[in-house]
């Protein structure tokens, strides 16, 4: 077949790229090495935009056993246990086919954790959707938590937190981001690298079909009007081969007879025969005539760019075939022989007795160009005046307005659709600051949360990017964990603009610093770029996934309110900064003006002695500060915990809106017991930490002397109240 | 006593059941759903998830396993049967239990704790529940709106089979606190005998007080008889 200029634009790859690709190889490719091209040089596989910048990125601590650039990041947790977990997006997919893409998001993030030898304990998302009132809106948020729910509840593995929200933003790009954290034997992590020459290349899982060909190129592009047409490039899942494709290669494991192991994700058999053998510094050879199909007369192209899930190429020790044959046979399972390694350098395969490709691997891994792309400092925003009216709003509307907006509303719409229950691990269920999963049949547990702020990102992508990696640490301390490495998943819009490239690079800056600060290495993430629609791109959306270790279960700590006349106090100061916060955003409709600053020396210092004051067991309740500022977390304090408050407001000389509905950082809210209280305020004095008596927890209101009094059952019903009402359920 | 747990392809709680039951000093073994005969055992566990990834009709195809037989044959000798979630779907598939289990009402999936009230405990599954007869276990299912004709349902009211209906935290059976949809509000069901039951809530997530609670673990007291 002629290259035509057009073939090469459909394969997403630029003239320039198509020169350097004829030079790498001396010759003209043909068609099927034009498609694996494509599909290892995409943005998606590819990272050639953002690599130079994911490199300033901190990965190591004396925690972390692997970082990025494996199948998933892993951290030590004592006791010969590792924790791999890693997050991933299924953005592109999801807006075409909601159901499908959203389930083989979490079904390929889990394939990424069970590789490397751990059975998964917990999944959490963070999924993004357009305007409430957009009318695609509705079917989106259905068929993503649908999709999601349908995959991770078959797998029997616990859904245990994330984030759902709203805004215009994404109402033509949803964004999907999945993470996973598995559990596996320190002494038993397997990795993807091959060795060793004329080890058998094992093919094992489903068949290939002709489903998700190009699904990599398509999340390396701009949706237009005929996004609907790419329909054929998301994959179709099947929880059910998966769950026993977890097993058999789980009791494959149990021995030595694998030498590597990749999942087939984006741009399945060509990104994993070529990443295995590339690591490996060997070529690889497959015989594609072995390759299971779904389908007849299945083209070696489709083969190669196939992206249908439940399928691992495996490397085994030569001898072990039979074994692993029985295993792959006993959970009826495709097991097949493909081909071996070998000492050429390249990627050679074989269809009908012809040589159909012969690539040099570095063509593929190493000498993928890489982007320096121009960007620009994204414009300060402007403050705009304060309102000074707000004496006039009743903070109690306020309140109420922020507790039935659909961000702020309760989700167990959500999460009641995910089985967060099975495996019997699950100690602190979603809706808390942090998820808690015990570690199996031991004390300690591992704590997890999943964060984003795009608002503060857009308005100043570098404190956003601090902001969000504090916030998840903050989470973490919540519950009394130690928080130990994230995961993160850089969605933002088109590289090729500088203002886009820009938000990236400055985020990535703000993460760097606060990860570095704060010893919270990034171990594993991924980047999706191209979230944009008819030119119109997403806010930046980096979204962090942090996890934490709590060594014993019995210092695990909630944000419910435990009882009544306890104290109430604020830790970390309050200055009332209102910018980008629910309040200005919900109640008074001003989008302006900087997020709040974020202090990293704060950060640490009032985190830690949170920390060691729940170590202490000084602390009933600890709830962190984020979104609608101290209001919104004691309503949510009294709401879970069935306990009301009663508040008096500091002396201050700030306005009181702005007081409670402020959204400084690095604070937190806890509940102290009377007989705690002088030893907790000495404790804090004697480490210089900012904090306010609020108030006491009483019975059945929230009150704020001289202001309100709200009924804790008329805030669970407002709080309550947008989803059922969306959905329209009693 | 000795259990067995059925392993179909598919099960996820097959794990959670043998861990409730080791705790309570059963012998436990599991046991492959392609294995012709039952070890030597006093009550078999049909746990719960997807076997056969839910695909015809939930728990039909488990229903055909080549164990099944001799779960059939155990359990008309008066062997214990405890099918829980799926495990029920499978009861109802061999026709050991009567009824069928349609998808929830609100066709949703749906994973929450829920109250319910012990109306049987003359049986050798709840009778522990004395001491507690409203309880919180979790759920979590996309097919557990048990269906009967009038006819199955007086016959299970009229003779007592059913131990286990949703209500609310003080024991009010009414439909506002069914969350399925369930016929009668039932969570749970007998055999006439009384040595199967079968039942969508999962005892086996509420055996440890960090878990928020151990009302699972009064059933697995009554089998074993503490």
């Amino acid at each position: 077949m002629k290259m035509t200029p057009e073939l090469i634009n459909k394969h997403g790859i630029k003239p320039e790229e198509y020169n350097t690709i004829k030079k790498l190889l001396k010759r003209e490719p043909n068609l099927l090495e034009l498609g694996i091209f494509s599909a290892m040089w995409n943005e998606h596989c590819s990272y050639k935009s953002s690599k130079k910048y994911l490199k300033t990125l901190p990965t190591k601590n004396k925690k972390v056993i692997q970082g990025p650039g494996e199948n998933a990041g892993i951290i030590d947790i004592g006791d010969n246990d590792a924790l791999v977990f890693k997050i991933e997006s299924h953005n592109h997919p999801s807006f075409i086919e909601p159901f499908q893409g959203a389930a083989t998001g979490v079904g390929g993030i889990l394939r990424d954790v069970f590789t490397m030898g751990a059975r998964p304990i917990a999944t959490l998302n963070s999924i993004h959707f357009g305007s409430h009132n957009n009318p695609k809106t509705k079917n989106l948020l259905n068929g993503v938590v649908s999709g999601i729910g349908s995959y991770g509840n078959c797998m029997g593995v616990p859904n245990v937190g994330g984030e759902v929200k709203f805004n215009d933003c994404y109402n033509e790009n949803i964004l999907v981001n999945a993470m996973a954290v598995g559990l596996v034997k320190k002494n038993k992590i397997f990795f993807s690298k091959a060795q060793g020459l004329n080890q058998p290349v094992i093919y094992v899982g489903s068949k290939t079909g002709r489903d998700g060909i190009h699904g990599a190129s398509m999340a390396s592009a701009e949706f237009d009007e005929n996004s609907e047409e790419k329909k054929p490039t998301v994959q179709v899942g099947d929880p059910f081969t998966e769950k026993l494709l977890l097993e058999a290669c789980l009791e494959l494991m149990e021995d030595d007879s694998i030498i590597s192991i990749q999942d087939m994700g984006a741009a399945g058999l060509t990104s994993s025969s070529v990443e295995m053998a590339a690591k490996g510094n060997l070529g690889i050879e497959i015989n594609l005539d072995q390759v299971p199909c779904r389908e007849d007369k299945m083209e070696p192209y489709e083969m190669m760019l196939s992206e249908s899930q439940e399928r691992m190429l495996l490397i085994l020790k030569s001898g072990k075939e039979e074994k692993a044959n029985k295993i792959f046979d006993k959970w009826n399972l495709d097991f097949s022989i493909i081909g071996k390694t070998t000492n050429t350098k390249k990627l050679i395969l074989n269809f009908k007795n012809e040589e159909v490709a012969n690539i040099p691997l570095t063509a593929l891994s190493s000498d993928v160009p890489i982007y320096d792309r121009k960007w620009v400092k994204t414009a300060s925003t402007k403050k705009v005046k304060k309102m000074e009216n707000t004496k006039y709003l009743r903070l109690s509307e306020a309140l109420k307005k922020i507790l039935v907006s659909p961000n702020n509303s309760e989700k167990s719409w959500v999460w009641e659709q995910y089985d967060h229950t099975v495996m019997g691990d699950t100690i602190q269920k979603p809706g808390g600051d942090a998820a808690v999963v015990r570690v199996h049949q031991q004390k300690k547990g591992v704590a997890m949360t999943i964060d984003s702020s795009a608002h503060y990102c857009f308005a100043d992508p570098t404190t956003g990017g601090k902001q969000v990696v504090c916030e998840s640490w903050r989470n973490l301390i919540s519950v009394g964990a130690n928080p130990i490495a994230i995961t993160n998943c850089l969605n933002f819009g088109n590289p090729e603009k500088e203002k886009i490239m820009g938000q990236f690079v400055e985020s990535i800056d703000g993460i760097s610093q606060a990860c570095q600060y704060l010893d919270f290495p990034v171990v594993s993430g991924n980047v999706s770029f191209y979230n944009e629609t008819h030119n119109k791109g997403i806010m930046p959306t980096p979204t962090i996934g942090g996890v934490g270790l709590i060594e014993d279960l019995n210092n695990m700590m909630t944000k419910s309110f435990k009882e009544i006349n306890n104290y109430i106090y604020v830790v970390g100061k309050t200055s009332g900064h209102v910018y980008q916060s629910e309040f200005y955003r919900v109640v008074m409709n001003i989008k302006n003006g900087p997020p709040p600053d974020v202090n990293l020396f704060n950060e640490k210092n009032n985190g830690l002695a949170i920390k060691e004051l729940i170590l202490k067991k000084l602390l009933t309740s600890v709830h962190d500060i984020s979104s609608g500022g101290i209001m919104v977390a004691l309503a949510e304090m009294c709401i879970s915990g069935k306990i009301g408050a009663n508040i008096q407001m500091p002396k201050s000389n700030i306005n009181m809106h702005e007081y409670l509905f402020g959204e400084d950082q690095s604070r937190y809210l806890i509940e102290v017991n009377k007989k705690n209280k002088k030893e907790v305020s000495d404790f804090l004095e004697k480490n210089s930490i900012f904090y306010e008596l609020l108030g006491k927890t009483q019975n059945d209101s929230l009150k704020i002397e001289k202001e309100f009094e709200i009924k804790l059952s008329e805030l669970t019903q407002l709080n309550t109240f947008w989803f059922k009402n969306y959905f329209k359920e009693n | 006593m000795k259990s067995a747990v059925i392993v179909f392809p598919g099960s996820n709680c097959d794990r959670d059941v043998a861990i409730a039951l080791k705790k309570f000093k059963f012998e436990n073994q599991m046991v492959w759903h392609n294995d012709l005969t039952l070890p030597k055992t006093d009550l078999v566990v049909l746990p719960g998830g997807f076997s056969y990834g839910d695909y015809l009709r939930c728990g039909c195809i488990a229903s055909k396993s080549k164990i099944m037989s001799d779960v059939i044959q155990h359990s008309k000798r008066g062997g214990l049967v405890l099918g829980i979630c799926n495990g029920f779907q499978v009861l109802i598939e061999t026709g050991l239990l009567p009824g069928i289990l349609l998808r929830n009402k609100k066709l949703k999936f749906l994973a929450k704790n829920v109250f319910l009230k012990i109306l049987n405990l003359n049986n050798k599954f709840t009778s522990s529940y004395k001491k507690k007869k409203i309880i919180t276990l979790p759920i979590a299912h996309n097919e557990g709106n048990y269906f009967a004709n009038d006819n199955i349902l007086k016959n299970l009211e009229d003779k007592n089979l059913i131990p286990f209906k949703y209500c609310d935290k003080n024991g009010n059976i009414k439909k506002e606190f069914n969350p399925n949809g369930s016929s009668n509000n039932i969570a749970g069901i007998l055999n006439s005998e009384k040595n199967i039951l079968g039942m969508m809530p999962h005892p086996e997530r509420l055996i440890d007080p960090l878990l928020s609670g151990e009302d699972g673990s009064i059933l697995f007291e009554s089998l074993i008889g503490i």
